[in-house]
């Protein structure tokens, strides 16, 4: 149980490190839309829209470090039930 | 037809040309938008809003008659984080609900200057946020574009007028968290105003 809590901390940190850094590594807070801007021929006003798009930001990588950081906490708790067998 | 007939006509005619034109500012192509921005240490909160209408008066012989109310729907304000939007909205800033609108009543303009369509000048009038109504003055840029409502709304004869204006005011003089959070979000407001109205004939 202890390694399985390790493991799964680790790819905790590595999927919201990946995902993070593949949506374009956002220093700032996360996002759930993007402006979109589009210029309007006539009057050469910018229009802005917002298009649906997660955009994980600091907080997001603070979240699952912090989440991380509770699992391998847990795992503090669980004794190495293979070397124990193997005393015994 | 007489001379002493047509006179009067061609007079009656030039009256009716010069005559201010009503600008009508709700856009149905949803293009009109104010952008603020508040600086911020780890991210500037950057928004915008396009729940815009409003109208404006406008004689492009007479640009320094210019008045007219421009309202932007405090709910239509939006940022990107949806938590900073409904902060944005709630109770601790702008309350939304119970002050539904961000208004600009325009009421006399100063150091105008006109160069062909183009316009500027600045704009004194009362602008009201959060219930708190301030007068302001704030420099502005209009352009008139006759006829062109047509390129626009196809089957709509008329003319535009496209307002821009940057400014800024201090949240602390609307009673928007006043004293509060100056170290987290900056007490000034950056606003970016780009709305385009329509007078059809």
């Amino acid at each position: 149980m202890k390694r399985i809590l390790q493991i799964l901390a680790l790819a905790v940190v590595l999927t919201a490190g990946v995902t993070w850094l593949a949506t374009g590594a956002n220093r700032g807070w996360t996002k759930t839309s993007v402006p979109v801007k589009t210029l309007d021929a006539v009057t050469g006003i910018e229009g802005i829209t917002y298009q649906k798009k997660f955009l994980p930001g600091v907080d997001f990588l603070g979240a699952a470090i912090a989440g991380a950081g509770l699992l391998t906490g847990t795992s503090l708790f669980f004794r190495k039930s293979h070397k124990n067998k193997q005393n015994k | 037809m007489k001379l002493t007939h047509i006179i009067p006509l061609l007079a009656l005619a030039t009256v009716a040309c010069a005559a201010p034109q009503t600008f009508d500012f709700k856009d149905p192509k949803g293009v009109n938008n104010a952008v603020f921005n508040l600086d911020a240490p780890l991210e500037s909160v950057n928004g915008s809003a396009n729940g815009i209408s409003g109208s404006v008066s406008f004689d492009p012989e007479n640009p320094a008659a210019t008045t007219g109310k421009i309202v932007v729907a405090a709910e239509s304000l939006t940022v990107p984080n949806p938590m900073q939007k409904e902060h944005l909205h709630g109770a601790n800033w702008l309350e939304v609900t119970k002050y539904p609108e961000i208004t600009f009543e325009a009421k006399s303009f100063a150091n105008v200057k006109t160069d062909s369509n183009v316009t500027s000048a600045d704009v004194s009038g009362t602008f009201t946020l959060h219930g708190v109504s301030k007068d302001l003055t704030v420099p502005v840029k209009l352009t008139y574009l006759k006829d062109k409502l047509s390129a626009r709304v196809p089957n709509m004869q008329g003319d535009l007028l496209v307002i821009r204006a940057n400014f800024a005011i201090n949240r602390e003089d609307f009673n928007i968290q006043k004293g509060q959070y100056e170290d987290k979000v900056s007490p000034t407001i950056n606003l970016t105003l780009s709305i385009a109205g329509a007078a059809a004939r």
